[in-house]
């Protein structure tokens, strides 16, 4: 026989103990996808939910930053066990590469993604944030394979560029059947100026880019308070940003009537 | 101690091969444990043993053969071969590769043109190479 990788079988028994899982997704970087899916995961543990959130972008790992999880490590017990950070637990690359850049390839990625996902016990959880890397690569096709129940919530901006590669995006997930939460667009500008952003809020969503699975669910705007309060979630969690990605979980998150993880109900698909 | 999660994975793999294989009763795995991941013989083998005394008939008297890979790489930028014996590393970088191999790409280089760009060629980490069983 062929050499045959034991990993991948164990990976489903790993994630078993979590409700939903949300990978946060974009297809250009620096447009807010780790910012996103950090105080996501930072406003689901305020509100009582039981969450993880794990950072899959191995060369822009950021979750660590935006938490401040500074001095913390997993808990090795049989595979390794996340570190919780203002109430949520942490998983990323960024624990094993102290301050040193982690250069990989595409085979390189998808083997350390897959190592991390079969010794991470992740125990219950109600919730599995996953802070994607940007674009239709590795991680994302492992995820894919992998992880075929993350349910996909898509980061956009006002422009034109960002909407039509978000479109042709959103249309090949479709598919290849990867259920998709929604779009958020975010750094909306204030009513105000919205003219000067061609795309923002507008008519790429008009045209339902990708066939309905890029409904836009949010919009989140601008805020020049937010650069301040990365590291802290206590001031995270206070910023407009948070306020207006809460407004959107509020819609789309509903909370167990009593833990358990299997009864997490996400609307919206 | 997170070589359970890894043996874990090798019981899971085995059991599944055997149900697709329609083995009755599985009578030796060979799984390769690579030089570069540093897997702990002992705990490892360990953990085999315990895990395969779970209710599941199949693999409850099964031999698990451990075979030792001697880590090699290959430079992709100047096609220089080496081997794990000649690079440094320190205990806590040793222990982050052991975790994920892969991070051998941030503290090791070729030590001829210092790349971090080399391909493992051999030895990263645990792998099943065999199963022996009977229908
Ligand atoms: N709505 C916003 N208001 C102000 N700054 C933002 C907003 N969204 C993102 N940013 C900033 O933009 C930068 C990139 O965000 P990040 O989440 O790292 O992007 P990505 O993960 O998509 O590469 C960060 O410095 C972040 O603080
Ligand atoms: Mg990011
Ligand atoms: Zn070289």
């Amino acid at each position: 026989m062929k050499a045959l990788d034991p990993r991948p079988s164990v990976i489903s028994a790993r994630l078993s103990g979590i409700g939903g899982i949300i990978a946060v997704t974009g297809w250009k970087g620096g447009i807010g996808k780790s910012v996103t899916a950090s105080t996501l995961a930072l406003l689901l543990a305020d509100r009582g939910f039981k969450t993880g959130l794990l950072d899959l972008d191995f060369a822009g790992a950021s979750a660590h930053v935006a938490l401040g999880a500074d001095g913390v490590f997993p808990k090795e017990e049989k595979g390794l066990e996340p570190p919780e950070v203002a109430g949520v637990r942490l998983m990323s690359v960024s624990f094993f590469s102290g301050k040193k850049a982690v250069p990989l390839r595409g085979a390189n990625v998808s083997d350390a993604i897959i190592e991390l996902l079969a010794i991470t016990q992740w125990g219950k959880l109600d919730f599995l944030i996953i802070d994607m890397p940007p674009g239709i690569n590795d991680a994302a096709l492992d995820l894919i394979r992998l992880i075929p129940r993350a349910k996909v919530l898509a980061v956009t901006t006002p422009s034109v560029m960002a909407h039509s590669v978000l479109e042709r995006s959103l249309a090949l997930y479709k598919r290849l059947k990867v259920p998709a939460l929604g779009v958020i667009e975010n750094m909306t500008p204030p009513p105000g100026q919205a003219a000067k952003a061609p795309g923002a809020a507008g008519p790429a969503f008009g045209g339902r880019p990708g066939g309905g699975a890029g409904r836009l669910i949010g919009s989140i705007r601008f805020d020049p308070g937010l650069e301040e309060a990365l590291g802290r979630p206590d001031k995270l969690l206070k910023t407009a940003f948070a306020r207006d990605l809460g407004k959107i979980m509020e819609r789309y998150f509903k909370k167990p009537d009593n833990y358990s993880g299997s009864r997490i109900k996400l609307s919206g698909i | 101690m997170h070589e359970w999660a890894l043996a874990e994975s090798v019981i899971k793999a085995a059991r599944e091969h055997a149900a697709g294989a329609k083995l009755r009763v599985l009578s030796e795995v060979g799984v390769v444990l690579g030089e570069l991941q540093a897997i702990d013989r002992k705990i490892f083998s360990f953990a085999l043993a315990e895990l395969a005394k779970g209710p599941f008939r199949e693999i409850g008297r099964c031999r698990f053969r451990l075979i030792k890979a001697p880590a090699a790489f290959k430079c992709r930028a100047c096609a220089k071969e080496f081997t794990l014996k000649v690079l440094k590393r320190t205990g806590r970088e040793g222990e982050y590769i052991h975790f994920i191999p892969e991070l051998a790409h941030a503290f090791l280089k070729c030590p001829k043109c210092k790349s971090p760009d080399f391909e493992i060629t051999a030895g990263r980490g645990v792998s099943i190479k065999y199963i022996k069983g009977e229908q």
